[in-house]
């Protein structure tokens, strides 16, 4: 365990492992989100009472669990950069969230559409609309602090301060519909427990929940070594990198 | 852990947990108006303000939706399966609408008891099922008994903990 994040203290390292690692999640995910999109759109049955409006959770869902993860994942990362002070830690969380923000604004939206036919109106302020809104804000709140400082240091403290206060909001999403009265219903998807749907419509939503994460991980690799270079550029090896591509 | 760290890591954890206390206590005080609806056993309590405009919800009895022939007005009654809400209103009902589902019904209580409602909302349950499923479902006598089963449970244990009491909004 000491030993991992000791190793993750070297940007090299990671920037030659991720290299590794990073075609294996495109992969996955692109067989994932392939499989998901057909299976859950063209073959898995019409809800009874929904009809085909129904098929919006195959991206609903995904997305949804997709903008909760990843604010926790920015939250970590900013408690190891705080208190590690490892700066790979920072780089990640500074380029998770603006795909955060996407998959919370994909959530939103596909929800609204989906409230049109089912609920009868796009937006009601219940608890989990709302909190929903307010990750949303918490997101580009994150960004823009990120961006406010002139020093990349002071930001990026500021803005994991900022990320790992705001988790308090990930529990209210989640817990929202049980807490309160809302308009939107309980959760339908859940990891431990009886599935509220039969196998033939779970199935393709567990792929598609899959292949988003499979997506994140590989962006995240991704844009982290490009954040690596960027940040890095003045150090030897990466000089050497660019020599040796030359 | 160097004791440097060491403090670090109490300092954002402390912060972290007052925060979070901070907001728990917020959300604790609010909790009467963060719920979206009142439900009919508050309204019978007379929790819930007169000729203001409200929320309630509940599930749409069966048997109780009376269309007229001649316009859009539609009487229905709504339940949590301890108290009945009687709910009349003019307009399109959204699809989902029917007996046997939730729905959110925003509008004025009047104070003969019954409410007028400008807009009727369906509630979704997070069941989802093929046709087929539900058919056989049907024909064993089940739909949407197990949801109504789980409704009325609520409804009790609201009923023993005496509600949890509804200021105004």
């Amino acid at each position: 365990m000491w030993a991992f994040i000791n190793k993750l203290r070297s940007p090299k390292w990671f920037y030659g492992i991720s290299a590794k690692l990073q075609p294996w999640f495109w992969a996955l995910a692109a067989l994932l989100l392939l499989t998901g999109t057909l299976w859950g759109l063209a073959f898995a049955p019409a809800d009874y009472q929904q009809g085909n409006s129904f098929r919006i959770i195959y991206v609903h869902v995904p997305a949804a669990f997709l903008a909760q993860s990843i604010f926790v994942s920015m939250a970590i990362a900013g408690l190891v950069f705080m208190v590690w002070k490892i700066k790979i830690a920072d780089m990640a969380a500074t380029v998770m969230a603006p795909l955060g923000a996407a998959m919370t604004f994909v959530a939103l939206f596909s929800g609204a559409v989906w409230g049109v036919p089912t609920w009868g109106t796009w937006w009601m302020w219940d608890a989990r609309l709302t909190s929903m809104l307010i990750l949303l804000f918490l997101y580009l709140g994150v960004i823009a602090l990120r961006g406010a400082f002139n020093s990349r240091d002071s930001g990026s403290r500021a803005a994991s301060v900022l990320t790992m206060v705001g988790v308090i909001n990930i529990p209210i999403i989640k817990y929202s519909v049980d807490w309160w009265y809302t308009l939107h219903q309980p959760a339908t998807f859940t990891i431990t427990g009886r599935a509220a749907m039969p196998m033939e419509m779970w199935a393709p939503l567990l792929i598609m929940v899959l292949g988003f994460y499979s997506f994140f991980v590989g962006l995240t690799l991704m844009r982290t070594r490009s954040e690596i270079l960027r940040r890095e550029a003045n150090k030897r090896w990466v000089r050497d990198l660019i020599e040796e591509l030359r | 852990m160097t004791p440097k760290r060491k403090q670090k890591l109490f300092v954002i954890l402390g912060l972290v947990s007052l925060t979070a206390i901070a907001v728990g206590l917020t959300l604790y005080a609010l909790r009467a108006n963060i719920n979206l609806f009142f439900s009919p056993v508050q309204i019978a309590q007379g929790n819930a303000p007169i000729e203001r405009q409200i929320r309630a919800g509940g599930m749409v009895k069966e048997g109780s939706v009376y269309r007229d022939r001649e316009s859009l007005d539609v009487e229905f009654t709504v339940t949590d399966y301890v108290d009945d809400l009687n709910v009349y209103y003019s307009g399109i009902l959204p699809d989902l609408f029917r007996e046997g589902q939730g729905v959110v019904v925003v509008g004025e209580l009047q104070a003969d008891g019954r409410f007028r409602a400008d807009k009727v909302l369906a509630r979704h349950d997070e069941n989802y099922m093929p046709p087929e499923v539900a058919q056989a479902l049907e024909e064993a006598g089940y739909s949407p008994a197990d949801f109504q089963a789980k409704a009325a449970k609520v409804g009790e244990r609201l009923e023993q903990q005496g509600v949890p009491h509804a200021s105004e909004y």
